[in-house]
């Protein structure tokens, strides 16, 4: 029960308001803002990708030429998949919710090192904006995997977008780095590591990931800047270089990275469900030590994507093998999550909704996953459509599905509003429906044997193509529906309650929006974060 | 928690710096020389050196916490993962699929202009 009083109050000094204008955002070390920051400039980048996506899919509405040429379209599939990787999915969950929520998840008044967050923040947009500057001084068409020898050959400013990605995996490091630190040093009395919630759980997995992995993207990036400038003959053969060996280098990193991105994922959806089915977690301890198995057998498993590369047939085998353990630790969190459901009380509301549809779609992008992973299947199925439906489904699919489902969760602290719920819904029907429109019919041309990539496609495939190339569009108007009720709330949407879902965790302990130092006195933790029936 | 934090002595910063100068100096000797199959093996035992020096003094390792000197060596597990598992593919990938060595440096190298773009 709150007075008129108290009420000013939180008005008063809530993160949005504790002091006004452009400067004292941009300048601001509060992680709140800093976060929200983050946020909108992933959107952005976000809709650009997705303006590239879109032209992509509207070239392959036809075999031969629709509307641009192949160079074109050789540029717009590699600012899409760059820009979507390096500057959207990656940062999306751990820099922007993850700075948002974390230090309130732990009782904190903020990070530990709130200077380095900010430099982090200006770090990465330094990459971005060095990456996609090369838009207008000489457009790249090496694919956002760069691969040698035509990385090394081809035009373009690609030294510009390599730099720009170095930077922004710069900024990844620092940003693990802070939120480690805080994990560690900041967590409120009574926090226990085993009373962590299990979104940070999954960012410190992904946080040491991040640590461990970037630093071997950076120096291959680097080493792929000097053989472009000065031939040092590591990755060109005709200098004695081994081009395979930058795949090695590149899937080091990269396949841990596609972690990076769904280990933040699966933290919003095991805060998501045990909340709207009202029950405690099934196997907490399970499902925390699943995070750091799937961390683990994650930078053991990089030679699945070079079965075909010339890698020899030895490690195929053991790469092979290996893959198909990451089925274990994922298939504790998948029974973990549909357990807690079991006989819940499920409310049915947004974030539960997207929290559903990840599952869908993760399941799918998994499954399909283990056929990529069987050594005589992928021989078939590499570089088709077939790895281009299976990384969307558990990539993007799971990435923004989760994100969408923990924007929706999280807006009312957010923003201090209650998103409208019927517009909600039917913008997530409507980006789930699209999505699997989308990428469905991607499985069977791949199976078919499509490549990806191909500007030009036999006329057989054009039905598929089309179905394809509707559903891209449905999935824009779905989030731009979503985002545009979103802006809408913020504004007609009726004034959030401190704890509007009846959660456990700490951030709901606090107004909506929080206080500029998120606690109006420390919090002391007595219970778990999904202890629902005491 | 380890609150205490050692300040290395000037003299022993000195002793610190000038052998990191005279490894540099042999780094340099060690180039010009010939050592046959110990060139590479003598190239990283005179980096290992130096870089050892530089961790466990510069950076501290030497006095701090057991807890962080097993985390920093832990890291040596994931190099030794990426180089063990590449060498699973480069030590055993058949001979057939080499160009002979002679031709890759005769090979007519590409330039840009070579690519086909359209």
């Amino acid at each position: 029960m709150y007075s008129d009083t108290t009420a000013d109050q939180e008005e008063k000094n809530n993160y949005l308001n504790h002091s006004k204008g452009i400067k004292s955002w941009l300048t601001s070390l509060d992680h709140k803002r800093i976060g929200v920051m983050y946020l909108f400039s992933i959107l952005i980048f976000f809709l650009v990708g997705g303006i590239f996506a879109l032209i992509v899919r509207t070239e392959l509405w036809g075999p031969t030429k629709t509307f641009i040429d192949a160079n074109t379209y050789n540029q717009a599939f590699t600012y899409h998949g760059t820009i979507m990787t390096f500057m959207v999915i990656l940062p999306l969950i751990p820099s922007a919710i993850g700075n948002i929520i974390l230090p309130m998840q732990l009782g904190a008044k903020d990070v530990a090192f709130p200077r380095l967050n900010l430099i982090s923040y200006y770090v990465y947009m330094s990459g971005a904006l060095l990456a996609v500057v090369t838009l207008f001084v000489g457009r790249v068409d090496t694919g956002w995997t760069f691969y040698t020898p035509y990385s090394i050959r081809t035009g373009g400013a690609t030294i510009l977008v390599l730099a720009g990605a170095f930077l922004m995996g710069f900024a990844a490091i620092l940003t693990a780095l802070n939120f480690i630190v805080t994990v560690h040093k900041l967590r409120a009395p009574g926090l226990t590591w085993s009373k962590l919630p299990l979104f940070i759980w999954c960012l410190y997995a992904t946080n040491i990931i991040q640590m461990l992995a970037t630093p071997v993207i950076a120096l291959t990036l680097m080493l792929l800047t000097f053989e472009r400038l000065m031939g040092i003959g590591i990755f060109d053969a005709t200098l004695g270089g081994d081009p395979v060996l930058f795949q090695h280098f590149f899937w080091f990193y990269s396949h841990p990275a596609v972690y990076i991105m769904i280990l933040p994922a699966m933290g919003i959806i095991n805060e998501v469900i045990p909340v709207f089915s009202r029950k405690t977690i099934f196997g907490y301890g399970g499902m925390a030590v699943a995070v750091f198995g799937i961390a683990l057998v994650s930078f053991v498993v990089w030679g699945h994507h070079m079965f075909t590369s010339g890698q020899s047939e030895t490690a195929n085998f053991i790469f092979s093998l290996i893959t198909m353990f990451v089925a274990v630790p994922t298939g504790i969190k998948m029974f973990g999550w549909i357990a807690t459901m079991y006989q819940g009380s499920i409310r049915l509301d947004t974030p539960m909704l997207y929290a559903l549809s990840f599952l869908f779609v993760f399941l799918v992008g998994g499954l399909t996953g283990v056929f990529l992973a069987t050594l005589p299947l992928n021989v078939h199925l590499t570089d088709t459509y077939f790895v281009v439906a299976h990384f969307h489904y558990t990539m993007v699919g799971g990435a923004i599905m989760a994100f969408l489902a923990g924007l929706h969760y999280w807006y009312p602290k957010f923003v201090g509003k209650m998103y409208l719920e019927i517009p909600a819904r039917i913008g997530c029907v409507l980006t789930f429906v699209g999505f699997n429109v989308t990428f469905l019919p991607q499985f069977v041309m791949g199976i078919r044997g499509l490549p990806r990539r191909y500007y030009d496609y036999p006329p057989e495939f054009t039905q598929l193509n089309q179905v394809s190339t509707v559903g891209s569009f449905l999935i824009a108007f779905g989030l731009l529906w979503t985002f545009l009720f979103l802006i809408i709330s913020a504004y007609k949407g009726p004034k959030a309650p401190r704890n509007p879902w009846g959660a456990n965790t700490l951030e709901w302990q606090t107004s909506s929006p929080p206080y500029h130092e998120n606690f109006e006195t420390q919090p002391i933790v007595t219970k778990g974060p999904y202890d629902y029936h005491s | 928690m380890n609150t205490h934090h050692h300040i290395l002595s000037v003299k022993h910063c000195s002793i610190i710096f000038g052998t990191l100068l005279i490894f540099t100096l042999l780094t340099v000797a060690a180039a010009h020389m010939d050592f046959g199959y110990f060139n590479f093996p003598l190239a990283m035992l005179i980096a290992t050196i130096k870089a050892s020096l530089v961790v466990f003094y510069f950076m501290g390792l030497k006095f701090d916490s057991t807890e962080n000197r097993v985390i920093f060596f832990s890291s040596f597990i994931f190099l030794a993962i990426f180089i063990v598992l590449i060498s699973s593919d480069v030590l055993f990938r058949k001979a057939d699929v080499y160009v002979p060595h002679n031709e890759i440096f005769n090979a007519k190298k590409f330039s840009s202009e070579e690519v086909p773009h359209d």
